[in-house]
């Protein structure tokens, strides 16, 4: 038998209850992940949503930065929604001016880019695999993918007028992000592929 | 600007998964009022999640007196312009005219606020009507659900705001987590009759009974002044902390800003928390509540 593999929430700062109570529903055993100690436990990590640059901040202070680095350079499967997509990214647009990233996935991403609060918007996405039906998606003062590199692979674009094609989620090998937030909606089919790229399976 | 063009009508703004979802984003941070931009800067530099943006902080419309409003849109552009954090600002409790105004803004969420001066006495704002987040204060569950029942995506406790004194916010907190806890003990019939006394619709009642939390984040607020406050009210059960005049009328506004973001994270880690509290400057000087008379209660503001 073997054992159920830990998946880690990075807990700097952001809605990091919400994914692991999807994590927990799905049966993966999920933990905060605060310190460099604690990521040396988790065999796959989740970067929440929330504000960019005060997690950059906090991981860089509390010495996380390298250590996440580290990992996700020796093949740590990591997953991020939103202010994490930022994290995930190698080139940043928008950012502060000292706005560091853990990098990992070849793509440029805008931070804000769909505008601010008044423009955050739910939306029907269809995201490869995971099934046909489309994802409710929720984007909140979303970040959107501008470039990405020959490696990574397009799972889902905003469909409709203006923003239509924008790049809102990718994969690279076992990293994965979202512009959206599949933590606030209580459809775990985008978590439970990620559980799936942790487990080695998918 | 180029990047803020408007969606397709396939994208729905405004919606309640929206509001809360931005509410959410805010959580386990420090929101910190700022009157400049270059304020506004120091906060996000120290790791605001977010910061409130207003022509005075509490303590100084304690001290100014007379009434206080919603704040110039000068000023509030000039700190949407410093900061790439979200902005938040101030309105009277009724004053929906205000809230149209700084939605017109731009800002990314709104505090119908006791600490401005209530422009309706009977009825604070229908929030539903607004494409933008509204946070509110509340002094105990009842208030906390009527503002939900009216479109809040956020409650955060009143404290009393301006007085660097922190027995308010602890009060509230204290009441607001106590009066959820017994909503858990209640069987149907009595819910019924809690939704009675708490004077708040019954289909919020049950779901605060079955979630064991409000619907939306709760936040605290009212006059933490010290790391050591800002991790007192984690530990009482706020999702993040609201500080308004505890930093910058404190000796070293940059140092307080990044001690509270710290002992805020690290809420349940005395360690940090004394590390942090070293060397801080000059607190705020704070205000004791008996020293107050009931027209400077704010938190009494609101109904």
């Amino acid at each position: 038998m073997t054992v159920a593999p830990t998946i880690g929430v990075l807990a700097l700062q952001g809605d990091v209850a919400e994914h692991l109570a999807v994590l927990e529903s799905l049966g993966a055993p999920a933990v905060k992940v605060l310190s460099p100690e604690h990521l040396d436990a988790v065999d796959g990590l989740v970067l929440p949503g929330g504000e960019s640059t005060t997690m950059s901040k906090l991981a860089l202070r509390y010495g996380l930065m390298e250590p996440l680095r580290k990992r996700v350079a020796a093949g740590m499967p990591a997953y991020g929604t939103c202010a994490g997509m930022i994290m995930l990214a190698d080139e940043i647009l928008g950012g502060t001016a000292d706005q560091q990233t853990v990098g990992g996935i070849d793509m440029t991403v805008r931070r804000n880019a769909f505008g601010r609060q008044s423009e955050s918007f739910e939306a029907r996405v269809p995201v490869d695999g995971i099934g046909e039906d489309p994802f409710d998606a929720v984007f909140i003062r979303a970040p959107w993918v501008e470039r990405v590199g020959p490696e990574v692979a397009v799972l889902g674009s905003v469909a409709g007028a203006d923003e239509a094609g924008r790049i809102v989620a990718v994969r690279q090998g076992g990293l994965m992000a979202t512009s959206f937030h599949p933590e606030l909606t209580g459809d775990a089919r985008i978590h439970r592929l990620f559980v799936d790229i942790v487990k080695g399976h998918a | 600007m180029a990047n803020n063009a408007s969606h397709s009508s396939d994208n729905a703004v405004g919606t309640q998964r929206v509001k809360r979802g931005m509410a959410e984003q805010l959580k386990n941070g420090v929101i910190m009022d700022v009157v400049t931009p270059e304020q506004a800067k120091i906060a996000e530099d120290a790791g605001a999640v977010a910061v409130m943006a207003l022509e005075r902080v509490p303590a100084d419309i304690r001290k100014d007196g007379g009434v206080a409003r919603m704040s110039d849109p000068d000023m509030i552009d000039g700190i949407v312009e410093a900061v790439s954090i979200p902005v938040m600002a101030k309105v009277r409790i009724g004053h929906f005219v205000e809230a149209q105004v700084l939605e017109s803004l731009g800002v990314d969420f709104i505090d119908e606020s006791e600490v401005l001066t209530p422009a309706d006495e009977a009825y604070h704002i229908d929030k539903w009507a607004f494409t933008v987040p509204f946070v509110c204060g509340a002094t105990n569950l009842g208030e906390a659900l009527r503002r939900i029942a009216e479109g809040a995506a956020m409650i955060r406790s009143k404290g009393e705001a301006g007085t660097g004194n922190v027995v308010e916010a602890t009060r509230h907190m204290r009441s607001i987590n106590g009066e959820i806890k017994r909503l858990g003990t209640l069987d149907e019939p009595e819910l019924f009759g809690a939704a009675k006394e708490l004077r708040a619709p019954y289909e919020i009642v049950k779901e605060v009974a079955r979630l064991g939390k409000l619907p939306v984040p709760l936040f605290s607020a009212g006059g933490v002044a010290t790391p050591a406050d800002a991790a007192l009210m984690r530990q009482l059960g706020a999702e993040s902390v609201f500080v308004g005049s505890g930093i910058f009328k404190s000796g070293d506004p940059a140092k307080r800003a990044d001690a509270i973001v710290q002992a805020t994270l690290h809420y349940e880690d005395p360690a940090v928390i004394a590390r942090v509290s070293r060397g801080l400057g000059e607190a705020m000087v704070g205000i004791n509540l008996e020293d107050l008379s009931d027209s400077q209660r704010y938190a009494e503001r609101g109904w």
